[in-house]
């Protein structure tokens, strides 16, 4: 052990050392959003820049800090005056800060600043210095004050936006590795597993079974070989901390993996990864190559008697196989069809040996756990949820991003305080939770808390934590034809409840957002719902329904209105609307006139505009390019 | 004579683990751009696996395709974030803009294939497009296309 220990300390010093560094640091977010928002010509740019001033800089890259909607986000410590963070960043922009920081100056225009960074597992302390009173950065927020950052906890985004997710070192150098290390020199697969009940961990994935509980199971069944299994096969539309994670601290849901295997005797596992997710599948493949330089991944993990490999398996695109029994069929190879349970996996999972499946979410928990404590971990949240949970705050609302909270937290502290509502002159009318498993939240209940049971009592489930808000231009009845779609399409086709219901509730909503349905129709999709939740073979079958009957449940009217009055007040379901032109607003520039590829809008310079309704084929391209919002659907 | 190209993957596996057909498929769509129905065939015939088990999965996961496939690859993607922002009529734009008869499918010059994804993840830039390996985010139809009409010219978009 005394070797593979040494080895470590000294690539903790490499990582402390480029975390904090003696020189300008300018740390680049660099996870599929960020290089969607164009990260990667930002970096290239400042790398270009400081190259020809010959300024002395490092330039790194970072994973995401949360704040989606402020895309690409540039972090900057400069040594003597502190660290601040600018959103938005173009390659254009890059020039003035670099000139700046060559002056010994602050760039301007910073969104908040750090006052100190506190590693959540050591619990060191680094103070940043404080911008000079004269300097027009003093005024700079600081990070704990902004409303986006302030209601959270970040204890498993720890190091999200903040190491390099593909270095070691500064993994290590975040308390990283420390668990397994303890784990493997002190503690019995007994005790680890007992620690985790004593947390009262649920899984993050969706359903909430108590991971200590699955664990154990599975050490207490026999068998010559075990396996653990890490589900990245994120498949919720509108969730994506998973990817989040994996991009940005990959080593956190390694060494997760490995303490669950050592607790559970497995001597193999798997990574399972969403085929649409090639980034997160480079950067856990660089974790594991890394880890198993550093003796952390393969035969006799840091000396000790404990060997575990791990390797990836892409997945092919398929949402059912987020379901545990499904996944494990497509890591086989198989086509993903899921299996009646028991027997479960934890007592025979993949190819018949006892197997636990985690989420992403629920591995890079457990270092925090064992380091800090399962008492300590269990005060977080409520009794019943205990902890933290990562949510993607999507949809409708001002501040789209990753955001993590006690659980408990209100809804309406997640999606006002910490999303800053729907902005504009809109209101939330809901919140989407669980995705395709899931339901509306409508508005008069954000007062819930957000717990595992709270919202399935509502009528939704925790799911994976993706939160779609909606607004008063979203369709309730136009979700829930989404969501049958989404659903027909990857139902897996085993059993008939779900093969034939959701196809039958989706062409019922089909009819519905075209006008053709009566009021009749409305009856019998619910009935074919109680019919496909009780009667479907796997989970995704029994919460299939739930998009349709939380919206009937809160949203009747809307349904009604589409089928009594074949209206869409939401103004989405193009059968049910009209474009119009308010004479009021329109400034009569003709863009519109361009954009309109049937040619249905007409109008002389500087004159109101209009839609000739028969010719118009409701594409909605003259919304999108009106520059004065005159173009709106009624 | 078939012009695609073979493929084989290592059989001699720990016993229990026998060797995954989904990794033979990919790594067969992967040197040939999609499954050609010659490829399976040889495939099958030489791991010894019924040319029907094959079929089954390459139909029951998205990530395959039976036929061949445009140059350059359009994800549109269809994740809630993206339906709630419109990426139906984002879709039916790029439907029109490609001269296809649905809202998938290849162009008649297999410069393009146009599909549906079900969620890319990257919900903060809805709606958003994939093309080739590069997402696009906060897409209008009229920025679509003109990326579209970019990559048509040879131009990185």
């Amino acid at each position: 052990m005394g070797f593979a220990i040494q080895h470590l300390t000294e690539l903790k010093k490499k990582g402390s050392a480029t975390l904090f560094p003696d020189t300008i640091k300018i740390m680049i977010g660099v996870a599929s959003c960020g290089v969607a928002a164009g990260a990667l010509p930002v970096m290239a740019a400042f790398r270009q820049g400081a190259t020809e001033k010959g300024l002395p800089v490092m330039i790194t890259k970072t994973g995401c800090a949360g704040m989606c909607y402020q895309e690409p986000l540039v972090d900057i410590t400069i040594p003597d005056k502190g660290r601040f963070v600018y959103g938005r960043i173009t390659p254009a922009a890059v020039p003035a800060m670099l000139a700046a920081l060559q002056n010994n100056d602050i760039p301007d225009g910073a969104l908040f600043r750090y006052s100190r960074h506190e590693c959540l597992l050591d619990g060191t302390i680094t103070h940043y210095p404080v911008p000079d009173k004269k300097n027009s950065a003093h005024t700079v927020p600081l990070m704990q004050t902004v409303p986006f950052y302030k209601g959270q906890y970040r204890l498993v985004l720890r190091n999200c936006g903040f190491i390099d997710p593909e270095n070691i070192s500064e993994y290590l150098a975040q308390g990283g590795y420390h668990a397994l290390a303890t784990v493997l020199n002190k503690k019995t697969p007994l005790q680890v597993i007992r620690a985790i009940e004593q947390s009262r961990l649920r899984g993050r994935g969706g359903a909430g079974f108590l991971t200590g509980l699955k664990w154990r199971i599975c050490y207490t069944t026999d068998a010559d070989q075990k396996y653990i299994v890490c589900n990245a096969d994120e498949g919720d539309p509108g969730a994506y901390m998973d990817r989040s994670i994996l991009e940005s601290d990959p080593h956190a849901v390694l060494e997760g993996m490995l303490v669950a295997a050592y607790a559970i005797g497995a001597t193999k596992g798997y990574v399972y990864i969403r085929d649409e997710y090639p980034l997160a599948i480079e950067r856990m493949g660089q974790a594991i190559e890394q880890a198993r330089d550093a003796q952390l991944v393969g035969d006799h993990i840091l000396g000790s008697s404990f060997s575990c490999s791990i390797s990836i398996v892409r997945g092919a695109g398929a949402f059912v196989c987020g379901e545990e029994t499904a996944l494990l069929k497509s890591i086989e190879g198989l086509c993903g069809e899921p299996h009646q349970r028991p027997p479960y996996p934890a007592v025979a999972g993949l190819w018949g040996k006892p197997t636990v499946i985690n989420n992403v979410e629920t591995l890079a928990t457990i270092p925090v756990i064992l380091t800090k404590g399962a008492r300590w971990f269990s005060t977080i949240g409520t009794k019943k949820s205990t902890g933290t949970k990562v949510f993607s705050l999507v949809g409708k609302i001002n501040h789209i991003g990753l955001v993590e909270v006690p659980l408990g937290t209100p809804l309406r502290d997640i999606i006002y305080t910490i999303g800053g509502g729907a902005g504009l002159d809109r209101t939330c009318k809901a919140v989407q939770t669980g995705g395709p498993s899931g339901g509306c939240i409508p508005e008069h209940l954000f007062n819930l808390p957000v717990e595992y049971d709270t919202l399935a009592h509502a009528g939704s489930i925790m799911g994976s934590g993706g939160m779609i808000v909606m607004d008063n231009t979203t369709c309730m009845v136009d979700v829930a034809r989404y969501f049958m779609t989404f659903l027909e399409h990857e139902s897996c086709g085993k059993c008939t409840p779900c093969r034939v219901g959701v196809r039958r509730m989706r062409e019922l909503l089909d009819g519905m957002c075209k006008g053709t349905a009566s009021e009749q129709d409305l009856y019998l999709l619910e009935q074919i719902a109680r019919v496909v939740s009780t009667a479907s073979l796997c989970g995704l079958g029994r919460t299939a329904p739930n998009p349709v009957l939380s919206g009937l449940r809160y949203f009747k009217d809307e349904f009604i209105l589409h089928v009594r009055d074949k209206k869409c007040p939401a103004g989405v379901c193009n059968n049910l609307i009209t474009y119009g032109i308010s004479l009021s607003r329109c400034t009569g520039c003709g863009t519109c006139i361009k954009t309109c590829p049937v040619k249905a809008i007409t109008g002389t310079k500087k004159k109101p505009h209009t839609i000739d309704t028969s010719r118009c084929i409701k594409c909605g391209a003259c919304e999108e390019v009106c520059p004065v919002a005159a173009i709106a659907p009624c | 004579m078939s012009s695609h190209q073979t493929v084989t993957i290592n059989t001699n596996t720990h016993s229990h683990e026998p060797p995954s057909l989904i990794a033979l498929l990919q790594k067969i769509q992967e040197v040939n751009g999609y499954l050609p129905q010659d490829a399976l065939k040889q495939a099958a015939a030489e791991h010894g696996i019924p040319l029907s088990k094959l079929f089954a999965i390459a139909t029951f996961y998205n990530a395959f395709s039976l036929i061949p496939q445009g140059k350059h690859i359009i994800s549109i993607c269809h994740g809630t974030a993206c339906h709630v922002q419109k990426s139906e009529n984002l879709n039916a734009h790029l439907a029109r803009v490609l001269q296809l008869a649905e809202d998938e499918g290849t162009s008649s010059d297999l410069m393009f294939t146009l599909k549906k994804v079900r969620c890319l993840g990257c919900c903060s830039m809805a709606p958003v497009i994939k093309i080739d390996d590069t997402v696009f985010g906060t897409m209008t139809q009229a920025k679509a296309e003109k990326l579209i009409r970019s990559v048509e010219k040879g131009m990185p978009p």
